[in-house]
């Protein structure tokens, strides 16, 4: 007989999936939003953006190119809001309490929302990152390259969904765990997505340095176009080692107290 | 070999205890040391107002949350030593339906049934009779935001009964349901009962409690404030009379001279309470047949008609008012 909790988050996972496939609308506004971002850099502010930056030296001329990689980020950020609505949703529904009371591993529950979720946040990046090669992104990255880009973002993925999880178990209302993720699907905009820290003034500028999402930009930026990499790789699995640890302290944390109705 | 057995009243075996079980929400106390003994294949119903303490003791019963002190078993096991083996022979409903809104009424069943590792074949077969049991067949595909309250509630108690739980605890089941709805669901808590199952049953409808339940406890405040059957906790208040009401204010006038003049209902003094502009009379009564016609026979006897009789017994609702304090 196979570990009670592989076979529950197997079950639970597939009802997961189940809900993910049939109600897309949540993952689907994880794809469209980076993709309105994309086409409103690229195609209205690309240009200027692109000459601005090829001026102050070392970047390629063409804006896609910078602003790809940074988008790729923007999505999986994205994916944390339907991860914390989903959980919200299931955990006020009643239906989870209704798990608590039978023999159903409690690992499960968390488990099949993570895999769920995860799957979902590379389904829609992979979305994105498909758009932006069609608007002209043109990565010249070998297969080693490119594993190592996509191994970031699945860690990347990962670290956020149990940050998400924990949003959507605190939040009271579906509502509320959609403001939750605010923070993480914006911080990428105050980085260097879609300009270089160093070109930003005093004090953004620092924040923008030393936030979480910077690091891992450059370092898919560097993989995917040979931009230099330096000691981003590092940091950027440090961030994910840190978020990913503490939002899965909180989330368990916020499961073993439940929801007061 | 001859076998010795010492023959003594053995106590019916308890499905449900709890010793002095405590909860309090930062300051508030919502349970103030309850104890409760609910034997084996009983409908026991826990009668209270709203924030009484009902959901609160379902909710520690049930495992989902654990009490601050006192001791509680439910089928023998410990509830804060083993919790999982209580989850194995409970099921839950709540007031508040557990169902999967975005799945059919068969996905979630079939969730059920695989949660409980039924295995593929048996647990669909057993999802399709209990859709069948519950009258949900025809629905049985159809999304769930397209059921009635009274068929998410079915539906919620089919999901309980998948895992065949040996005890089942219904947190106001019938909250919010009409009359037929209701209905249908008595009928199907009386067969689980018939088929050995405890039920803990938690209601503010004085009547669920009445048409259901063997025993009867009345929490208030977080206190037991009284606890028996239906006919014991009946007889906690008096209140029952017969109301005859006359044609005329000389019918009357004779009728409480009639009735005054003997002591007639139980053998006591009868207090006869005459109401002249109601012209009807009202004398205390426990509303059986001897007593009515014993004043009807004096009545007769003394050549007065009556226009009208009505006769009120002490029903639960007194019993609840009179327990639960004059709040409303």
């Amino acid at each position: 007989m196979r570990n009670r909790t592989v076979t529950d988050t197997l079950t639970l996972l597939r009802r997961n999936l189940r809900h993910t496939v049939r109600y897309p609308s949540m993952t689907a506004g994880a794809i469209f939003g980076p993709v309105i971002v994309l086409l409103l850099f690229v195609g209205v502010l690309g240009k200027t953006l692109g000459s601005g930056l090829a001026a102050s030296g070392g970047h390629p001329a063409h804006y896609i190119a910078y602003i790809a990689p940074g988008i790729i980020i923007t999505a999986v950020a994205a994916g944390s809001m339907a991860t914390a609505v989903a959980v919200c949703v299931d955990t006020t529904e009643g239906i989870v309490d209704r798990f608590r009371t039978m023999p159903v591993s409690r690992v499960a529950i968390l488990a099949a929302h993570v895999i769920n979720s995860v799957l979902s946040t590379i389904a829609s990046t992979a979305c994105v990152a498909a758009v932006s090669v069609l608007l002209g992104f043109r990565p010249h990255a070998t297969v080693a390259q490119w594993l190592a880009a996509a191994g970031l973002l699945l860690f990347l993925t990962l670290a956020l969904t149990w940050l998400a999880v924990a949003m959507g178990l605190v939040s009271a209302t579906p509502e509320a765990a959609s403001n939750a993720p605010m923070l993480i699907v914006f911080l990428p905009f105050v980085g260097s997505a879609f300009a270089p820290a160093s070109s930003m003034p005093a004090g953004v500028r620092q924040f923008a340095e030393y936030q979480p999402f910077t690091p891992a930009i450059e370092t898919v930026r560097g993989l995917l176009t040979g931009a230099p990499i330096g000691h981003n790789a590092v940091i950027a699995l440090g961030w994910c080692v840190v978020l990913g640890a503490g939002g899965y302290a909180w989330a368990v944390a916020a499961f073993s107290r439940p929801a007061a109705h | 070999m001859a076998v010795m057995t010492k023959k003594t009243e053995t106590a019916p075996a308890l499905t449900i205890m709890t010793t002095d079980l405590r909860k309090a929400y930062g300051r508030k106390t919502v349970l103030d040391g309850i104890d409760l003994r609910v034997p084996a294949g009983t409908v026991f119903a826990l009668l209270g107002p709203n924030g009484a303490g009902k959901t609160t003791t379902v909710r520690i019963l049930s495992t989902l949350i654990e009490a601050d002190g006192g001791q509680a078993s439910v089928a023998g096991h410990d509830l804060a030593a083993a919790p999982e083996a209580v989850r194995r022979v409970i099921g839950v409903t709540g007031q508040f339906s557990a169902v999967d809104n975005l799945l059919s009424a068969r996905e979630n069943l079939i969730l059920m049934a695989d949660l409980y590792r039924l295995g593929r074949r048996p647990g669909r077969h057993r999802a399709a009779a209990l859709l069948e049991r519950f009258g949900l067949s025809e629905a049985a595909d159809q999304p769930i935001s397209t059921y009635s309250g009274g068929m998410r509630r079915r539906l919620d108690l089919a999901m309980t009964l998948v895992g065949e739980p040996r005890v089942i605890f219904l947190d106001e089941p019938t909250a919010g349901l009409d009359p037929r709805s209701r209905r249908e669901l008595w009928a199907i808590v009386r067969e689980l009962v018939a088929d050995g199952v405890t039920i803990f049953l938690t209601t503010q409808y004085l009547e669920e409690a009445d048409q259901l339940a063997g025993l009867i406890g009345v929490l208030d405040g977080g206190r037991i404030v009284a606890e028996g059957t239906v006919a014991e906790l009946k007889r906690l208040v008096p209140g029952g009379h017969i109301t005859v009401h006359f044609a005329g204010p000389a019918a009357l006038t004779a009728a409480a001279v009639a009735l005054a003049a003997t002591g007639l209902v139980n053998e006591e003094r009868a207090t006869v309470a005459v109401d002249g502009d109601a012209l009807t009379a009202q004398l205390p009564s426990d509303g059986s047949i001897g007593s009515l016609r014993s004043v009807l026979d004096r009545l007769d006897a003394a050549g007065i008609a009556v226009e009208d009789l009505s006769v009120h017994t002490p029903d639960l609702d007194d019993v609840f008012l009179a327990l639960t304090g004059d709040r409303r």
